[in-house]
């Protein structure tokens, strides 16, 4: 039941669950490196493209929703996005939800070395507004990697059960100015200065996060960039891109299936093993109850309804390791991606399992119940010597 | 009025080495209401036979026995099952108790098969046999005689017309035997329920009014049985 239910799960919360964006557009190469480094936070960004696109996007009519996208940096381990106040203003995660900051919190000033930190992150962190954090370069934690720059944290978000939740959200431009970061969105290496502005031309985003008036739209710019065009690559839609995914991983699906599907058959032999092996001990009890007035099919019953009693204590035992183990992996899962999988959703394999599992731990004892139903009464009712 | 009537009742069996023998062969047999009869035979007698052919656990080759006006040769082996619930208790040398189960359950485990299961008259039953004081003990946990008036209580759990007795008291030592029978009388009397109690142990015999020899009524000769294959 939990190989069954957890790919679902998976595979529903990875391509159907509300992201809150319809597209992302990045760096030229592969769709599902962006989609899971801006969306989940899980990859390398593929590279960076000049901030005019960004800008030619947030002007397209047909777009509702452009946010810049900056990664690259952490801070323990948790991802640090630059991007604009937008994220907190016009960004739905959700249907009707934006972003809501704890009480006593705010959104950063875009001016500022601000920083807003997801409630995942926070929690593990330990992080409350006042706090200040220096970022690290990368995606991954090292000591030696510190930037010099120095962030107060001035919000903590609500949890949104998405993986926003493990980032740390900063003004663009402070990605723009940390040290050691250069830009290159003319092609030539731009190093920022403290109180100088930063021409647009050298600017350049790790992606731009789009969220269309019209599905139509995507189609466009799919045709536009992805078949027509050569320095970007638009992932589009973002459900359809993690679906490959995990049609690429489908044979790891397949072997755990036959695995399950070899349990069921191995737990229908211990049944059969089980009771067939004690069917001789127990041929003198049957032989008693047969001289008590029992008919040869009650005998035969009793022996089934034994089966398949076993089998149900046995769904009923499955139930509770199917609890826990999808607990388990309800909480990894979130806490590597911050994506929630609905344990309580139901799934066939709830019911069809502990079904199939009766019926096979039933049939499982058709052959003992007819041993038992065989039994000779008068020459089995005296003890065997 | 007859209770339990026999007519030319016969049985054989095939041994290993295919020889067909013959087992029981009794012309006539009968035994009244409330009658207490005490039937005496030797080992290898086919004693255990007539009285699995009188519960209806083997069918006779040939012969018709009827049980309080119901013939047994006419009813299916589920019919004979039933009968057999219902109008019969079984008393057996081994006690043939349920060893997972308490006393108590041992009781109503036999009256679920034949009138349903009668907590209370299994109680009752359980004290009159004195073992008030024991009903949630399994067999393992009783004394022998302790279990062999378990297994009384059981064979009269569905008010049985008839009570048949396999050598109730052959694994009992003097006393334990003496007091099983007396009890086994007792309660059959008290139930208003017949006793035909097979034996060999002539002890035994002497305290019936009622007692017939095998050789009597068996025409078949008595050889001594090693094994014996059913038809």
């Amino acid at each position: 039941m939990s190989v069954f239910a957890i790919q679902r799960q998976t595979y529903e919360a990875f391509t159907g669950g509300e992201l809150g964006f319809d597209a992302v557009l990045g760096a030229r190469g592969s769709q599902l490196q962006l989609v899971l480094n801006t969306v989940f936070h899980l990859e390398t960004s593929p590279g960076n493209i000049p901030w005019g696109m960004y800008q030619a996007m947030k002007a397209d009519r047909r777009v509702e929703i452009a946010l810049p996208y900056a990664t690259g940096d952490n801070y323990m381990g948790f991802r640090i996005v630059g991007t604009t106040d937008e994220i907190f203003t016009k960004f739905h995660y959700r249907a009707g939800k934006t972003f809501e900051v704890d009480e006593g919190g705010r959104i950063f000033d875009a001016s500022r070395r601000e920083a807003v930190i997801g409630s995942f992150a926070a929690q593990e962190t330990g992080l409350k507004p006042g706090d200040t954090i220096n970022p690290y370069h990368g995606l991954a934690y090292s000591e030696n990697s510190k930037h010099n720059e120095e962030y107060t944290v001035v919000g903590i978000l609500k949890p949104t059960n998405s993986p926003s939740d493990r980032v740390i959200f900063i003004p663009i431009e402070g990605i723009f100015r940390m040290g050691g970061h250069v830009l290159r969105g003319t092609g030539e290496t731009y190093h920022a200065q403290a109180g100088v502005k930063i021409p647009d031309d050298a600017k350049e985003v790790s992606a731009v996060m789009l969220k269309f008036k019209n599905p139509k739209t995507g189609f466009d710019m799919d045709m536009l960039i992805n078949k027509q065009g050569k320095v970007a690559t638009l992932a589009y839609p973002i459900g359809r891109v993690m679906s490959e995914l995990f049609d690429k991983l489908g044979w790891i699906n397949r072997v755990l299936e036959l695995v399950a599907y070899l349990v069921v058959v191995v737990a229908s032999a211990a049944i059969l093993a089980s009771i067939y092996n004690t069917i001789n001990e127990r041929r003198r009890e049957f032989a008693i109850l047969r001289a008590l007035g029992a008919r040869r099919v009650t005998v035969f019953s009793a022996i089934l309804l034994e089966a398949a009693s076993i089998a149900m204590l046995g769904s009923v035992i499955g139930f509770a390791v199917y609890g826990a183990i999808l607990g388990a992996a309800m909480v990894v899962v979130k806490a590597q991606t911050g994506v929630v999988l609905d344990i309580w959703s139901l799934h066939p394999a709830l019911y069809l399992t502990p079904l199939c599992m009766t019926i096979v731990g039933t049939l499982a004892g058709v052959l003992p119940a007819y041993k038992a139903y065989s039994t000779d009464v008068a020459t089995n009712l005296t003890p065997a010597s | 009025m007859a209770v339990l009537e026999v007519n030319e009742l016969k049985k054989s069996f095939v041994s290993p080495d295919g020889e067909r023998t013959v087992i029981v062969d009794v012309p006539r047999f009968a035994v009244d209401d409330a009658q207490q009869i005490a039937l005496q035979g030797s080992s290898g007698s086919g004693k255990t036979t007539f009285l699995n052919l009188i519960a209806g656990i083997l069918k006779p080759d040939s012969g018709d026995i009827s049980l309080a006006g119901q013939s047994l040769s006419k009813l299916s082996e589920a019919g004979r099952d039933r009968v057999r619930a219902q109008s019969i208790g079984y008393v057996f040398q081994t006690f043939n108790l349920l060893q997972g189960y308490t006393a108590l359950e041992n009781v109503l485990l036999g009256m679920m098969f034949g009138r349903g299961a009668d907590v209370t008259y299994a109680k009752a039953l359980l004290e009159r046999v004195g073992l008030k004081d024991r009903m949630n003990y399994r067999p393992r946990q009783l004394s022998v005689g302790q279990q062999q008036r378990v297994a009384v209580a059981r064979a009269l759990a569905n008010h049985p017309k008839l009570v048949l007795a396999d050598e109730p008291t052959g694994n009992l030592d003097f006393h334990h035997a003496t007091e099983a029978l007396k009890l086994i009388r007792e309660v059959c009397r008290e139930q208003n329920a017949a006793l035909l109690l097979v034996t060999h142990d002539r002890e035994i015999l002497t305290q019936f009014d009622h007692v017939k020899s095998l050789a009597e009524i068996n025409n078949a000769a008595q050889p001594q049985i090693a094994q014996i294959t059913q038809i």
